[in-house]
């Protein structure tokens, strides 16, 4: 049944005398708001996520997350299965970024290990992370374009998409859940022609990217529904913790793979290889829908460039060090950050020389941007407020976990 | 008696042609998204998918009928039907050629009804159109549907407003409320010598306008908030099933055709054929079908191409904007014409 929202009305018996003279006669009609449930099966939450809105007609006054719809404990089965095995469960909670979460969780092992990785893993390891940053960048552009009602961008966007999962696939063998990186390097060498075809992807993507700017981006529709929306400032940004686009978006300058430096990213960013894109207001306020969704745009190129720089520095070589079978962790605990596409991807890891970690704890950057909602949704149209869940991006599979 | 055969006869070719029509419209629409969109679009029922329209509709006709328990039963049933019929009806006056024969003396005209109000006749059945959503919306018992019939029920207002507005210019131009007499009225003489003294060469804003009103009076894209899947779900027919969801589906199309018909009538001389003034009526008939058809494909085509606009904007673009510049154009018009 629908939420009662009888409008109660009251007549003022006495009127009241205004200022100029004029008597004022008072009506009181109070409205309940109407409290609607967006999910868990809803087109704009891009998963089962729900989000609870009080709406005042068509204007939003409260919204709040509810997640838990894809709980699978993932933090739990990492402290029941050995140190190897887990591997194609981080595979799961962002699965839009699969070699992202892979990287994370080996590096967070690896620092425990103190293994070496052989330069042509490193740069494997580079080229796979990035190119899944698109693939992912991709799905955020293409779906944010469905959450405004263009359903166009969406399909072409995963014209490319498709391109980069068959190249995933030549390599791993898997389109979706790689666990290509593994513990100590990765699982397969690059097969005969597969650099080329990476090589060859880069050439053509960079002239679909422009086709996505001219179709979206710079749509004067798109534009209106974005520009000056949810606007998160620097200061409210760094306040709920945002990281990847989200804070970026926001103007403030700040990324993992610069400013932590892992792989071999600081030596690209110092080769000029590549750049940190900014949300620079440049259609509206900075920190608007607009914004955001640029930096992701944008960062599908400099992915581009570094794939680009890689495959220049690739060089021959083993793919991964030595690892044991079973292998046996030497006692510790290890924080590891990488920047996954939607932010920090923090791996925890302790162990007690087991073959089983003690702890695996995730911090997820979906699950730390959600909370932004609450905050700025208020306000806003419904309309709006399609905009900006698409805009954080959210993947419920790693908000869940 | 003659006659009223011949009408009879007219009234069931137009209105099966209408609906039929309304079928073609779907697919022409699948495959065109699909043509747009890197795809290849339904391939599967008949030779390049010819029968889908039919093979939807059968299916509609199986699906499981559901009536949302509470609010008015009645109410519910009758929504689609209201949102369907009124589409349906005011394709009676539309001209779609000229003089098809003569009868004892009667002609019989490329109409079902030849009105001497037939633009008010026109405006008024498809504004009832919105009371189907509004009633759809209201008797589903349910949240997203109520939004989308209120967001339907303000933005027909405020777009039929800016449309009556702009018909009256046209009207004011002609000096007749009759269709077939304003269609007319735009092939008896020629611009510059070359250009056929349509309406669009001399309303070119008025034009302009009445097209952009035409997507918002059928609900379609982008102005399609009372369906508007990524906020309302489905908006208004979110709870409808079966054949009473395929009612409104019909009732869209049709309400679509019918737009493109009047685009066609008002703006782009009817039937006629540039240069050939004495064309034969199924000439004429071909002239006005293939201008309603670019019609129909501008509909399809901006659909999958543009983001939706958001619900205030597009009541700020029916007030602040096309408003003011209906009324521009009627003052304009009317001093023209006054010189």
């Amino acid at each position: 049944m629908a939420t009662e929202h009888k409008p109660s009305i009251t007549f003022h018996p006495e009127p009241r005398n205004l200022p100029g003279g004029e008597r004022e006669y008072m009506m009181d009609v109070s409205t309940s708001d109407l409290e609607v449930n967006m999910g868990p099966q809803h087109p704009a939450t891009h998963g089962v996520m729900k989000i609870l809105i009080r709406t005042d007609g068509e204007l939003v006054t409260a919204a709040q997350p509810h997640l838990g719809f894809l709980h699978r404990c993932a933090e739990k089965i990492g402290e029941n299965v050995e140190w190897l095995q887990y591997l194609p469960y981080t595979d799961r909670y962002d699965y839009l970024a699969s070699m992202n979460n892979n990287l994370g969780y080996s590096m967070a092992v690896e620092k425990l290990l103190d293994v070496e990785i052989p330069q042509r893993a490193v740069m494997l390891r580079m080229i796979c992370v990035e190119l899944n940053r698109i693939a992912s960048a991709l799905v955020a552009f293409g779906t944010y374009g469905l959450d405004l009602g263009a359903i166009t961008p969406f399909l072409y966007a995963f014209r490319e998409r498709e391109w980069l999962l068959m190249i995933f696939e030549k390599i791993c063998g898997a389109r979706l859940t790689y666990s290509y990186l593994r513990i100590g390097g990765v699982f397969n060498d690059a097969p005969p022609g597969w650099l080329e075809e990476v090589s060859h992807f880069c050439d053509v993507f960079e002239e679909k990217w422009q086709e996505y700017y001219d179709l979206l981006m710079v749509n004067h529709i798109f534009v209106k529904r974005t520009a000056d929306i949810g606007v998160i400032t620097k200061e409210q940004a760094l306040d709920f913790g945002l990281t990847g686009p989200m804070l970026r978006g926001s103007g403030v300058d700040f990324d993992l793979r610069r400013d932590v430096p892992y792989l071999r990213y600081k030596e690209a960013y110092d080769a000029g290889a590549w750049k940190v894109p900014v949300g620079s207001g440049e259609k509206g306020t900075v920190g608007d829908c607009w914004d955001r969704i640029f930096v992701r745009v944008q960062e599908m190129m400099e992915s581009l460039s570094l794939v680009r720089w890689c495959l220049e520095n690739i060089e021959e070589g083993p793919i991964i060090g030595d690892i044991a079978k079973t292998l046996k962790v030497p006692p510790g605990e290890a924080y590891v950050g990488i920047e996954n596409p939607r932010g920090e991807l923090g791996h925890y890891a302790v162990s007690d020389g087991g073959k089983v970690a003690v702890r695996c704890r995730v911090r997820g950057p979906s699950f730390c941007n959600l909370a932004i909602l609450e905050d700025i949704m208020p306000g806003t149209l419904l309309g709006d407020a399609v905009a900006i869940i698409g805009s954080t991006d959210v993947v419920i599979g790693e908000t869940d976990r | 008696m003659t006659v009223l055969l011949a009408t009879l006869l007219k009234v069931l070719v137009i209105f099966g042609c209408l609906i039929s029509a309304a079928g073609i419209s779907t697919l022409a629409e699948r495959k065109i998204s699909a043509w747009i969109q890197l795809r290849r679009g339904p391939n599967r029922v008949g030779p390049f998918g010819l029968l889908q329209p039919l093979a939807d509709g059968i299916k509609f006709m199986f699906k499981e009928e559901f009536v949302p328990p509470g609010k008015s039963r009645f109410l519910f049933i009758l929504a689609p039907a209201l949102a369907a019929v009124p589409a349906m009806m005011s394709v009676a006056v539309i001209p779609f050629t000229g003089r098809i024969a003569e009868i004892d003396g009667t002609p019989i005209l490329g109409s079902v009804a030849d009105l001497d109000m037939g633009a008010i006749f026109i405006m008024a059945v498809s504004g009832l159109g919105v009371y189907g959503i509004i009633l759809g919306g209201w008797a589903s018992n349910s949240k997203y549907p109520l939004l989308g019939g209120l967001r339907a029920a303000a933005q027909m207002i405020s777009y039929e407003l800016s449309m009556i507005l702009i018909i009256l210019a046209i009207v004011a131009m002609s000096g007749t409320l009759n269709l077939r007499e304003i269609a007319d009225a735009q092939n008896d003489h020629t611009l510059l010598g070359f250009l056929p003294a349509w309406n669009v060469f001399l309303q070119p804003l008025a034009f302009v306008l009445f097209v952009i009103c035409t997507f918002a009076e059928t609900n379609r894209h982008p102005f399609d908030f009372a369906e508007c899947e990524s906020e309302l779900v489905g908006g208004f027919h979110t709870e409808y099933s079966s054949m009473k969801f395929a009612l409104f589906f019909i009732g869209e199309y049709c309400a679509m055709i019918v737009m493109a018909c009047l685009t066609t009538t008002l703006f782009l001389g009817g039937a006629s054929v540039p240069f050939w003034a004495e064309a034969p009526w199924f000439i004429g008939l071909g002239s006005f079908v293939f201008k309603a058809a670019a019609f129909m494909f501008l509909f399809i085509w901006v659909r999958w191409s543009l983001p939706r606009f958001r619900y205030d904007q597009l009541m700020a673009l029916g007030w602040k904007v096309f408003l003011p510049l209906a009324i521009t154009n009627i003052f304009i018009t009317g001093l023209v014409l006054a010189l």
